[in-house]
């Protein structure tokens, strides 16, 4: 399943996009301890998998949490897409 | 006074099975908006289940509900092995072991009752509409659910049948019951729907054609959440308002696909897929020890 973390407002649309299939399988989990601002945490989903998902108090502002990875220009790989060994992590802006 | 909206609370379980002899007794508990759900299985079969309306009290509903189950079985909560709580009471169940949410659990209850070949399930619940699009083995893909609003949930036909004075249980077959379909109310909201609904009254409608009406702006409301994930064949609806033939009948024309028929109650998926998960985890945890 294509879990979607965040919210659409004027502005666009902010969500982290974890495809917990892909996410299950991994054993590395690099992208919680990757991601310099806590945004990112490992659960138990509804299937007693571990899949990471996005912690609740970031899921409504998640624009600004992940602003620090995303400047204007010379935007480097986000740390948290580079460090999803699966491939299961994107973000939709 | 007639309680028009007051739908059938029952308790039913299989007296030719004997859960002494079972190896895995599970549990799983609904409580939704409107409705609650306990049900039983012994050995990943249907054993018991009841279906009662949910109280201001969500520990309390979900307590009710489970011992309304077992009434007349000899069970006793601590002879269930697991108990899984679902539905937006989830939380408040205090017997429970783990809360999974409704939508895996609908997904894994019309897996087993309409078969591995379901892969869009509607759960028309008291509160909410829900499209989950599922794998062969009910585990969700996707999934959509509706605004808030009760406006195409059951609690909004609750609403109808107090207003025009039909018994619930009536509303599905009586709007079936006109020569021509008239156009939909207006579905944004159940009180904007129940005013136009009111004003059609006043104008002469019969009560079947503001029924009519209404089904009809409920239906659409949801083809449009279907629209979102795509109706893939097989397609199942559970929940309370898969017993309104008004709106199944009126989806199924508007979609183009049919509905499997049910064996079983549609308002106990949830319970029933909660039962099913339980299963699963008790003989992990067995399987642990």
């Amino acid at each position: 399943m294509k879990a979607h973390y965040g919210y659409k407002d004027g502005a666009g649309d902010f969500f982290i996009i974890i495809d917990t299939d892909k996410c299950a399988g991994c054993e590395d989990r690099g992208c919680a301890s990757a991601c310099p601002e806590g945004v990112l945490e490992i659960i138990t989903d509804d299937y007693d998998d571990l899949v990471a998902a996005v912690v609740e108090d970031h899921r409504k502002k998640i624009k600004y949490s992940c602003a620090p990875c995303k400047p204007d220009r010379d935007r480097a790989p986000l740390p948290c897409v580079a460090a999803c060994a699966p491939g299961a992590l994107t973000h939709s802006w | 006074m007639t309680e028009y909206w007051r739908w059938k609370e029952y308790r039913w379980h299989d007296e030719e099975v004997d859960w002494r002899a079972g190896e895995l007794v599970t549990a799983g508990v609904d409580v939704g908006s409107v409705s609650s759900q306990a049900v039983v299985m012994v050995d990943g079969e249907l054993y018991a289940f009841s279906s009662m309306r949910t109280g201001s009290d969500s520990p309390e509903s979900a307590r009710k509900a489970m011992d309304w189950a077992m009434e007349g079985t000899g069970l006793t909560l601590d002879d269930v092995g697991f108990v899984v709580g679902t539905g937006y009471g989830r939380v408040n169940v205090p017997f429970s072991d783990k809360a999974i949410t409704e939508i895996a659990c609908h997904a894994r209850g019309a897996n087993y009752m309409y078969g591995p070949g379901v892969r869009t399930v509607l759960d028309m619940g008291g509160q909410d509409c829900k499209v989950i699009r599922c794998d062969e083995r009910g585990k969700v893909s996707a999934f959509v659910m509706n605004d808030k609003c009760a406006a195409g949930t059951g609690r909004g036909m609750e609403v109808f049948a107090d207003l025009l004075a039909i018994p619930i249980e009536e509303v599905g077959e009586l709007s079936l019951q006109v020569e021509e379909e008239p156009p939909p109310v207006s579905c944004t909201c159940v009180v904007f729907a129940k005013s136009e609904a009111t004003a059609l009254l006043r104008e002469g409608w019969p009560k079947s054609k503001v029924l009519a009406a209404y089904c009809s702006a409920m239906a659409h409301r949801v083809v449009t959440l279907l629209e979102q994930v795509g109706v893939e064949e097989e397609f199942a609806i559970t929940g309370g308002i898969a017993k309104n033939i008004g709106i199944v009948r009126r989806l199924e024309d508007e979609i183009g696909v049919k509905a499997q028929s049910a064996k079983y109650d549609t308002q106990i998926a949830g319970g029933l897929g909660g039962a099913l998960f339980a299963q699963s985890l008790l003989k992990k945890k067995l399987n642990a020890n």
